[in-house]
């Protein structure tokens, strides 16, 4: 067990390694230019090129990485060019919020996709499954900004039940959690009726029907446990999504978590927010990843870490 | 001692000890076409402490029979249409769902074939015993714990204790199917429907299940209905017998007439086709040349753990086994599950690595170029057991036939066609299906067409694993037919992998019997089944259930015994079996 969480972490930093030449290179290679941003329309050449020198832009590639992942080591994230704050102090004291909107959305998104997904699987064939499967493939393809907006007008500004934006209360967390829960829960409900049909056909099933068991328990003490194990892979996998979607939502609900920091970094080319917001997010897709693969274990005895 | 000393009650029964009734029950299922019968006008009773058998093959409604009577049937797909299930003065039809789950595991109890899959995965062994308990009767968590371990005590689990905490995965087979039993029996139903219980175990644990299964009854005086495909099995279990087919009722008797004097074509074609120890035609013994030579086979599989992931045990699959298998001899390799016999069938064919040496007409496997060995494998081919498995299900069969043509490129496209027409009619097929897919045939059907593709190449040696355990046993003594006519026809070898005793003793010219990697005892066919010498070998004979309800069978309690794991640490190997001859090239093992 140690040993597997010593290579699962060894291997997670690797990734990260990965993660941070790739974006570092991309961030490179585009047309934008940071220092123009800096300078502002007006500036010299002259005085561009002072700029340019001073934040090492104008080093080759590979010493600019070099230099990078040297100070990250030491646990410098760098400065923002236009903040001049620390990346790290910016993103730590942005990261809360963000945590407290995921813990939010992945909440909601459970409630709505593992319920949706089991009364489908119960329900299978009749007009309640097909209804509830419309909905989820509705919820998977609708954009972001549409279901915010729309859950923005018609609770905030039509019924004012929840504030605008901001942040603060629980009533500030409702709006955007709900957002991003119901659009994950379409993938959860799919995957939670499909695997639920499988297991609600296994010998183990007719074994429990046959010690006369009720319908409750069944689903509940013996279908479920089996098949929510493909589910809790998936809750690793989708922090990866959740990363992207986090972008949109909190811009739209005003958010103060790092995916509007990294909405605004983008817009003006701050490199150091946005490697450090990239970086964050990496490493939160990998530990949720780690996590997903530790619970397993204590659901279905038949794993073994190793 | 006999059944009939065994069950004194089975002996004078009166009206008032039928526990179960069942008059002119129909099931249907509804398909496309409308309803299709898979039971029809089904009547028999079933007697307190009795075992009643209904044997049939595949489809003959015995399954359906007895999930109609739970009410399990996959409703509303499936449904009992008419007829009557009176249980204890209670009409089971049409009975509501919470009236029939108070009786389902509390009164009528069932236990189904596949041990390995019907037990809850996520759940400990003692937390699913416990549950039925609580599911009939009001008892608290603790006196249910301590009437599961009993339960598990009486089905002779060692150590019942610690199996409550146990999961299924830490099970063999064989316990599985105890702790199923043991489930059934806890609350002393008065009715046990056992679906095939054996069917998926080996032959020495079917033996011990077996006998489980009938001193529990004569304890507990419990009502039994034996689902079965196994006249084995029926022979030495059931009092009186239902034959089944196709839906239909062909004929009932008790078990002692129906073996002596079967009426029904139907029943005495069955009969006949059951593979009996000890009537296999004698054959010639052929003293060619060896087509494939095995010495010191080994196939280990490494098994890694550890920070860098390195290799801690070794499963030891195959420890230095050596044998010749003839041109035109038919080799059987015997064994339970696990014993490395399939391994060596995937050596030879070079699907398993392996260390020591594969002759294969005198041409060593190890160290060719992928082209050589690519050519050698023409001179092998594989039969397996589950035909449906081995046809890809979207290819033609003509084409799935041809296919070892234009891997090997043999001729063009319109000789492979003809070729694999010709082949279609060798193993008794119209060449005229040619076009049609694998589901459209029959499960004996699809065997043929997987034994035409092995022919394709003209190969010198065909390897049969389990290639007949999967069929129906009329269907499989025409598949054994077939397998005798082609080898005259092409003076082809066999490599006849099974866990069937009779079979083998019908088929084989030599057998070796395997144990946990090892050979045991090797010898011809008189030599092993007329003569076994190692104590595992005459195990494996004497467990076999023997279609004759007259013969006396000593049986003795018995605990589970289970088959010491093959992995070793690194390092380590098994104690090595020493082969010593013991005349006319019969080899036994060192004990």
């Amino acid at each position: 067990m140690a040993a597997y969480l010593i290579r699962r972490l060894v291997i997670s930093a690797l990734i990260l390694l990965g993660v941070s030449f790739i974006t570092f290179f991309l961030l490179f290679v585009l047309p934008a230019d940071p220092v123009r941003q800096i300078a502002g329309r007006s500036a010299t050449a002259e005085a561009v090129e002072n700029i340019r020198q001073q934040l090492g832009l104008d080093q080759p590639f590979i010493v600019q990485y070099a230099r990078y992942l040297g100070a990250l080591v030491q646990g410098d994230m760098g400065r923002s060019y236009l903040q001049k704050t620390e990346v790290a102090e910016l993103i730590w004291s942005r990261l809360p919020a963000t945590l407290l909107l995921m813990a939010g959305a992945i909440f909601c998104e459970l409630v709505l996709g593992l319920t949706m997904g089991i009364v489908a699987a119960l329900w299978r064939g009749r007009a309640l499954d097909q209804t509830l499967m419309v909905t989820s493939f509705v919820t998977v393809s609708a954009p972001q900004f549409v279901v915010s907006l729309l859950l923005l007008y018609v609770f905030a500004v039509k019924l004012g039940w929840f504030p605008i934006g901001g942040y603060g209360t629980f009533a500030h967390l409702v709006l955007p959690a709900v957002t991003l829960g119901i659009l994950g829960s379409g993938w959860y409900s799919r995957m939670m009726r499909s695997s639920m049909i499988d297991v609600l056909r296994a010998d183990y099933i007719r074994t429990a029907r046959a010690k006369g068991l009720g319908r409750a328990r069944i689903v509940l003490r013996h279908a479920l446990p089996n098949a929510i194990l493909p589910v809790i892979a998936m809750i690793g996998i989708d922090i990866g999504v959740f990363m992207g979607g986090i972008v949109v939502v909190e811009s739209v609900f005003g958010w103060p978590g790092i995916g509007q920091l990294a909405w605004q970094a983008i817009q003006r080319v701050d490199i150091p927010i946005i490697m450090g917001v990239t970086l964050v997010s990496a490493c939160a897709i990998v530990l949720g990843n780690l996590l997903a693969d530790l619970i397993a274990p204590f659901i279905d005895p038949r794993i073994k870490l190793r | 001692m006999t059944l009939v000393d065994a069950m004194p009650l089975s002996g004078a029964v009166t009206a008032p000890d039928i526990v179960l009734r069942v008059e002119g029950l129909c099931v249907s299922a509804r398909t496309e076409q409308g309803l299709k019968p898979l039971v029809q006008d089904l009547s028999f009773d079933l007697r307190r402490g009795e075992t009643l058998a209904i044997a049939g093959e595949s489809g003959s409604g015995k399954s359906i029979t007895s999930l109609a009577i739970m009410g399990l049937l996959p409703q509303p797909a499936v449904r009992v249409t008419g007829g009557r299930i009176r249980f204890g003065g209670q009409e089971l039809t049409g009975l509501a769902e919470p009236a029939l789950r108070s009786i389902r595991g509390d009164r009528i109890a069932m236990i189904f074939q596949e041990p390995m899959t019907s037990l809850n995965p996520v759940m400990t062994v003692g937390a699913q015993l416990a549950e039925a308990i609580r599911a009939h009767e009001p008892v608290s968590r603790a006196e249910a714990a301590k009437r599961a371990v009993e339960a598990v005590r009486a089905v002779r689990l060692s150590e019942p204790e610690r199996r409550m905490g146990q999961y299924p995965h830490e099970l063999s087979g064989g316990m599985r199917q105890r702790v199923m039993i043991a489930m059934a029996l806890a609350l002393k139903p008065e009715v046990l429907i056992a679906d095939e219980p054996t069917t998926a175990l080996d032959v020495t644990v079917q033996r011990e299940v077996l006998d489980l299964l009938r001193d529990l009854q004569r304890d507990l005086g419990t009502a039994i209905i034996l689902i079965t495909h196994d006249m084995g099995v029926v022979a030495e279990m059931a009092d009186r017998v239902i034959i089944m087919r196709q839906g239909r009722q062909v004929e009932t008797a008790p078990t002692t007439d129906i073996f002596a004097r079967p009426v029904a074509d139907y029943t005495r074609a069955l009969l006949a086709a059951v593979p009996r120890m000890g009537q296999g035609p004698a054959r010639p013994p052929v003293t060619s040349d060896p087509i494939a030579r095995l010495t010191d086979v080994v196939v280990r599989y490494p098994l890694r753990g550890g920070l860098l992931g390195g290799v801690t045990h070794n499963v030891h699959a195959v420890e230095h086994v050596s044998f010749d298998i003839r041109k035109g001899e038919t080799f059987a390799l015997v064994g339970e599950s696990g014993c490395g016999k399939s391994t060596i069938a995937k050596a030879l064919v070079g699907l398993a690595p392996h260390q020591g040496r594969i002759e294969i007409a005198g041409q060593a496997m190890e160290g060719l170029a992928p082209d050589a060995l690519k050519a050698m494998r023409r001179k092998v081919q594989m039969v397996f057991q589950d035909p449906m498995a081995a046809l890809n299900p979207r290819m033609k069969v003509g084409d799935l036939i041809a296919e070892p043509l234009v891997i090997h490129q043999v001729g063009d496209a319109a000789s492979q066609r003809a070729k694999a027409a010709d082949l279609m009619a060798r193993v008794g097929l119209e060449a005229s299906y040619l076009d049609r897919y694998p589901h459209e045939f029959s499960g004996g059907q699809r065997q043929r067409i997987c034994i035409a593709r092995a022919l394709a190449l003209q190969p010198d040696l065909i390897i049969a694993a389990e290639s007949v355990s999967a069929l129906d046993v009329s269907v499989q003594a025409r598949v054994l037919d077939l397998l005798r006519a082609l080898q005259e026809e092409f003076h082809m070898s066999y490599l006849f992998i099974s866990h069937d005793m009779a079979v083998v003793d019908n088929i084989s010219d030599r057998v070796a019997v395997m144990y946990l990697g090892q050979i045991v005892e090797m010898g011809t066919k008189a030599q092993i089944f007329g003569n076994p010498q190692h104590p595992y070998t005459r195990r494996l004979i004497e467990a076999v259930p023997v279609p004759d309800p007259t013969r006396k069978r000593m049986t003795r309690p018995r605990q589970s015994t289970e088959v010491p794991s093959p992995l070793h640490p690194v390092g380590q190997r098994p104690d090595p079996v020493v082969l010593r001859d013991i005349g006319d090239g019969h080899l036994v093992g060192s004990m």
